[in-house]
């Protein structure tokens, strides 16, 4: 089995809503992947079909080779979950928890092994509601492990956190993968998915609207940099298209952006033209082009909306 | 030990029982409040010794000499009193009886109240044995003043019973109300433990806290207010054990649908209420019309409080209250099989 996740034809919807339009996509063993998308694309949807907590309603689920409706005990014993949002017990500790969740599990490893990996040891006997934000979430992955999965789902495992707890969460899903395991990662960070996966779905009204590795998506740009700009009044965008190494020009909301392969030859062409047009600038920037650019090129909003 | 922590049914009872314990506020009201309530209602309805009993005496021609006989008789409280005041004190019940002084002599009284129509038949006894009159068999007296009978004695078994339901059903109902909202069921059902396994890990965990609400409640009865235990320790033990699985099943039907803390309050308050009043906690059962009996009679509380009384105050043996316990077993069978059946996990 090469495979952890397979789907075609995924279809969910609720009332008239179609939360999920038609996805299909395969996880190999093993590998990171990523559906990326904003908020409402209908990733928490698929993934919870996936996890066995929702049921579709149509196409063909198969996880680790079995189908929720024949298998369902079994897959529950192979994966670990962490939900979008979960509360603990406020009274329980960090410690009492695991032993908890441990107990559902045939197998697994010792719950004091597990808190070492998500570096809460010193955290053991204190109480859930004591907790930080970052602890909280460290600990929802720890007990996504101590099943000893093969395949493990997090479903927007930083939202709302800070770097540091960041960062420890993806060092904890780093270890996991080095021991074997397989993730399915959902996501609207483009740095969590760049960072963390190996290939990408970007997600967009319940559809993949590409797939493929983070690097391959940034190069489908055909550039791998963007300039960003803005001028008083708004310039004729046309004559900027036939400036030497631009791929593409896009203007939005009073920002102009031009997808780029070499800087330091578009920016001076770019301001003889501004200057040509008699225009004040009022701000210029340049960056790598990154998953973000991506899917502005595809659909023209952006994925991290104002939250 | 090891066997033990990898047991998902004996996890989910400790998490109950620690999630009961380490509530100070659930605490106050598993024991420290019936204790309190115990204890007013024993200091307000004690019994000491036999009452006086309150009569009026109509000013006018012979009242004085009516008074002097009352007065001399034991057991009366007389006062001369005007027409006016005599109707008033009557009427709210400050006096039991007023007499008329006359030829005939008149008793004035409410034969509706109880107390009214004994001083009735008590002052007529005194007045008439004043007069003369000569009883012509010859009676004695015995007084019944045994443990048992007081109104702490009838109190105590439905405070029990009332602590048992309502830890049972708030402990287990507000719970998983609260897990549901937190997303805590969800999480849980995503992992392989089985549905059946949370519910009864809901219930055992709440009966680790039954020993010592129960416990404290009858020690505290029998200490302080000499309220009897004559039937066996078992006995009782099985009985509220049995009652706190029965209102730990109805907890669990009661939230087993709702989404909300605010939602399943009022619920458990309207569950609730009914048998406060008519399970018999505060006041005898038999007072409810015989209309009303099948149903005040086919209510888990009742059947518990009967039941508990029965074992603690007459030392039934568990054979002579084997009704009782079946209709306890039988509202907690029915409400765990509904609750499984109807039960949302989301």
């Amino acid at each position: 089995m090469t495979h952890v996740i397979r789907c075609s034809g995924l279809v969910k919807r609720y009332d008239d809503v179609l939360a999920v339009d038609g996805i299909s996509l395969e996880v190999r063993r093993g590998e990171c992947f990523g559906l990326l998308g904003p908020n409402g694309a209908g990733k928490t949807t698929t993934v919870e079909i996936f996890e066995g907590l929702l049921d579709r309603d149509e196409g063909e689920v198969e996880i680790l080779g079995q189908t929720w409706e024949r298998a369902g005990r079994k897959i529950r014993e192979r994966i670990g979950i962490t939900l979008q949002e979960t509360q603990f017990i406020d009274k329980l500790t960090v410690l009492e928890t695991l032993v908890l969740f441990r107990s559902f599990y045939r197998n697994g490893p010792e719950p004091e092994a597990v808190l070492k990996w998500v570096e809460l040891e010193e955290k053991a006997n204190a109480r859930f509601g004591k907790l930080s934000g970052g602890q909280k979430q460290r600990l929802s992955v720890a007990c996504s492990l101590v099943g000893d999965p093969e395949l493990l789902f997090l479903d927007e495992p930083t939202t709302g956190l800070d770097p540091v707890s960041r960062r420890q969460i993806w060092e904890g899903v780093g270890a996991f993968r080095d021991r074997g395991g397989s993730v399915l990662l959902t996501t609207h960070y483009m740095d969590e998915a760049y960072r963390l996966c190996d290939r990408v779905a970007i997600i967009d009204h319940g559809r993949v609207i590409a797939l493929d590795t983070p690097a391959r998506l940034i190069a489908s740009l055909g550039a791998e940099h963007v300039v960003e700009f803005q001028s008083e009044p708004a310039p004729d965008v046309a004559p900027l298209e036939s400036l030497p190494g631009v791929q593409s020009v896009r203007a939005e909301n009073g920002t102009v952006s031009l997808t780029v392969s070499e800087v330091h030859k578009v920016v001076p062409a770019l301001l003889q033209e501004l200057q040509r047009q008699a225009l004040d600038l009022t701000s210029l920037v340049t960056h790598h082009a990154t998953l973000e650019d991506v899917f502005v090129a595809m659909t023209g909003r952006r994925l991290e909306a104002d939250e | 030990m090891r066997f033990l922590r990898n047991m998902p049914v004996w996890q989910l009872s400790l998490t109950k029982a620690r999630e009961l314990y380490r509530e100070p506020e659930a605490l106050f009201w598993v024991f420290v409040f019936p204790i309190l309530l115990a204890l007013a209602l024993g200091i307000a309805f004690r019994t000491s010794g036999p009452e006086e009993i309150s009569i009026g005496v109509q000013r006018g021609a012979g009242a004085e000499a009516i008074e002097r006989a009352l007065e001399k008789a034991e057991g009366f409280r007389s006062a001369l009193l005007d027409p006016d005041e005599a109707r008033q004190r009557l009427r709210t019940g400050r006096v039991a009886l007023v007499v008329i002084a006359g030829d005939p002599l008149t008793y004035w009284y409410d034969p509706t109240r109880p107390e009214s129509a004994a001083a009735r038949m008590a002052v007529n006894d005194a007045l008439q044995s004043d007069a003369g009159r000569v009883d012509v068999i010859a009676v004695d007296t015995r007084e019944m003043n045994e443990k048992g009978s007081r109104y702490i004695d009838f109190l105590i078994p439905g405070l029990l019973g009332m602590n048992i339901m309502g830890t049972g059903m708030w402990g287990i109902g507000f719970y998983i109300v609260t897990a549901r909202q937190k997303k805590l069921l969800k999480r849980l059902v995503a992992t392989p433990m089985s549905r059946s396994q949370f519910l009864l890990g809901q219930i055992l965990g709440r009966l680790f806290l039954l020993v010592f609400e129960v416990g404290a409640l009858v020690a505290f009865a029998t200490l302080l207010f000499d309220v009897p235990l004559r039937g066996s320790i078992v006995t009782l033990a099985f009985v509220s054990v049995l009652g706190a699985m029965t209102f730990a099943g109805m907890g669990l039907l009661v939230a087993s649908r709702v989404k909300t803390v605010e939602g399943v309050s009022g619920l458990m308050n309207i569950v609730m209420m009914p048998l406060w009043i008519l399970s018999g906690i505060f006041f005898s059962t038999s007072r409810f019309p015989d209309a009303m009996q099948p149903v005040v009679q086919a209510l888990p509380l009742t059947a518990l409080n009967d039941a508990l009384r029965e074992v603690m105050l007459d030392g039934a043996s568990l054979f002579s209250i084997l009704d009782e316990v079946a209709l306890t077993a039988a509202w907690g069978v029915a409400t765990f099989v509904a609750a499984l059946a109807i039960f949302r996990w989301r």
